[in-house]
């Protein structure tokens, strides 16, 4: 049995439907993320699971049971909050010790567990310290140490790492996962962060305006996108509007205004004639020097419009002849080199029949 | 700029002179060794031992102090309450009706109390009476400061307290009251302020027969001025003075909150 079962939630404040009839199966032992840009209804279902807010219609059920009628101090569930929400005239041990004394714990129990728990979270040597003493990390450790320690059924996460630096976050974020795995505990994280969730979940819930637009496994999502929001939120993507000029079991030919016919992989109910997006992210699309021998069969020339240097890759921006603007991603592995064409300069681009994606409308 | 500082300053200095030279004054004359408050004559405890021998004057000490303790711990328990409802329920309607007694004029608020408990109460006036009628105006005190408290506060500390097993009522006196702890001290210290020394809502609500302090002050000043009467003010001032510093520590957002009403 599914451990968490979403079943058709609705919830509206006002003429806005911030969760729109969402269905979500979670299993024991999963990295479960909510991703969507701000908005989107994740917080408020987030909330809903926590049990500080009720759907208007659907059902909620956790272990097969309904918990939509229990508070939230009788749901098996915690949450770790974006502000962390640490108490902030409680010291470190204090807060950790928190729910351990709720569950009406005895004193020698919460001792050692608070201990061994302070251990987990290498902050032994803070344990007197209040709050306010704390750095960002610290208190992070902190929230997901009372979080965990009672052992919840389902660990919800809030944006836990938005308010903290670049470097720390990628520390944390192989924190969390550490401690997920020790600790065995299910996790729904709610962020807005694309690659965060990439990272860390087995699997994503792409949410959209309430809805839920597409449910996988973080490779299937940035590699098979559902729809154009889910191929745009996730990842950097190329796109161009097509036609689909021949359908079989093996391919799709598309035509493409002002450029040419392209081949895709199948997809199942695609009809001739359909119109629709084809879609190919930029790490795979090749660039090379333009000559007139190699421009063959599926390859499109272009100039160099400008070109984006981060450090280990440099992105180029190709507008093809029909105007058509397409990234491509060279990765920096000789060393001092920082580019390899010059905007203006002539090329080719070309990608794998099975790279590219087409995408209904 | 360095002349518009000087001027500024001797408004200011003008302004604070205007307001506690009389103050310093009645202090000073609590010790003038003369019946008259007109030329110094010298130092002496006299007043303040006669004030310690009058029988009536204790009594309306007594009583002010119980009207005082009595109304500033219903306030306190009452506008914790009131000042808890408003921040958490947006109504609109809840800090009006809790905060207008502050505003209303005293005089008003004095006469409609004193008709309400005669006429629809049917109360006999005294203690009782006097007590209801200072909670009546000090909720509203207690009500803005702990809000003004809980405005700086993460609502999601108490959703948290929720969340990890906390019944509303652990959450409460686990995590809520002790957060707002200062709040409602100083609240309590400022009801306590407000009530000790309350003058007008007291005389139209108090009965025969009992002597409350600021009215009895109130009599000897109208027979004649003696330097007792000093004596007495200068320790009611002692008194609020000292309420009032340790609120004011114990919440540096006590006299901000009740600007910003």
């Amino acid at each position: 049995m599914a451990l968490l079962e979403i079943r058709n939630v609705t919830r509206c404040f006002g003429d806005f439907t911030a969760v729109n009839n969402v269905n979500i199966t979670i299993e024991t032992g999963e990295f479960f993320t909510l991703l969507g840009p701000s908005g989107c209804g994740k917080t408020t279902l987030l909330r809903m699971i926590a049990g500080f807010d009720l759907p208007d219609s659907g059902q909620i059920l956790l272990d097969g049971i309904n918990i939509l009628g229990i508070p939230p101090e009788k749901r098996p569930i915690h949450t770790v909050f974006q502000s962390y929400a640490l108490f902030p005239h409680m010291t470190v041990a204090g807060n950790i010790a928190f729910p351990l004394k709720m569950a009406g714990k005895m004193p020698d129990e919460i001792k050692s567990r608070v201990k061994e728990s302070l251990e987990n979270v290498r902050l032994t040597n803070f344990a007197d310290r209040f709050p306010h003493e704390l750095s960002g990390g610290q208190k992070q450790r902190v929230a997901f140490a009372r979080g965990l320690i009672n052992h919840p059924r389902l660990l919800l996460l809030d944006e836990p790492l938005g308010a903290l630096d670049a470097k720390l976050r990628e520390e944390m974020q192989i924190e969390l996962v550490n401690l997920q795995q020790e600790a065995g505990v299910t996790f729904v994280f709610v962020t807005h962060a694309q690659n965060e969730a990439l990272a860390l979940s087995h699997r994503i819930a792409v949410m959209n305006h309430g809805n839920v637009e597409q449910i996988d496994q973080p490779s299937k999502i940035y590699s098979f996108p559902r729809n154009r929001f889910v191929a745009s939120f996730i990842g950097k993507t190329n796109m161009m509007d097509v036609q689909v000029l021949e359908a079989t079991s093996s391919h799709l030919k598309l035509i493409v205004a002002g450029l040419g016919e392209i081949t895709t992989p199948s997809k199942e109910g695609v009809q001739v004639g359909d119109s629709g997006t084809m879609i190919i992210r930029p790490e795979q699309v090749q660039i090379q020097p333009y000559s007139k021998e190699a421009e063959v069969k599926d390859h499109f020339r272009g100039i160099v419009h400008d070109y984006l240097y981060v450090g280990d890759v440099t992105t180029y921006i190709v507008e093809l002849v029909n105007g058509i603007r397409i990234e491509a991603l060279l990765p920096n592995s000789t060393p001092g080199r920082v580019k390899f064409f010059e905007v203006g300069d002539s090329v080719l681009i070309t990608w794998r029949h099975d790279a590219s994606t087409f995408l209904n409308d | 700029m360095r002349n518009r500082n000087f001027r500024l300053r001797i408004v200011a200095t003008l302004v604070y002179a205007f307001l506690y030279i009389p103050l310093v004054i009645v202090v000073a004359y609590s010790f003038n060794n003369s019946r008259l408050n007109a030329e110094w004559v010298g130092f002496t405890l006299f007043w303040y031992e006669t004030l310690f021998n009058n029988k009536e004057m204790l009594v309306a000490a007594r009583n002010s102090l119980i009207i005082a303790l009595s109304a500033s711990i219903l306030a306190t328990a009452l506008g914790t309450m009131a000042g808890l409802a408003i921040h958490r329920y947006k109504l609109k309607v809840l800090p009006i009706i809790v905060l207008s007694p502050v505003a209303t004029p005293e005089i008003l608020l004095g006469v409609s109390l004193l008709l309400f408990f005669l006429q629809v109460l049917n109360l006999t006036l005294g203690m009782i009476s006097i007590i209801i009628a200072h909670t009546t105006f000090c909720i509203g005190f207690v009500a803005i400061i702990v809000r003004s408290r809980l405005q700086g506060m993460d609502w999601s500390i108490f959703e948290a307290a929720r969340d990890l097993g906390a019944s509303p009522w652990q959450c409460f006196h686990l995590i809520t009251l002790p957060l707002i702890m200062p709040a409602v001290v100083a609240g309590a210290l400022m009801s306590f302020t407000l009530s000790i020394d309350d003058f007008v809502i007291t005389f139209f609500t108090k009965g025969v027969g009992e002597p409350i302090l600021p009215i009895q002050i109130y009599t000897m000043i109208k027979t004649a001025v003696t330097p007792e009467v000093n004596a007495i003010s200068t320790l009611l001032m002692l008194l609020t003075l000292a309420m009032i510093i340790i609120a004011t520590k114990l919440d540096s957002g006590v006299l901000r909150g009740e600007v910003s009403r």
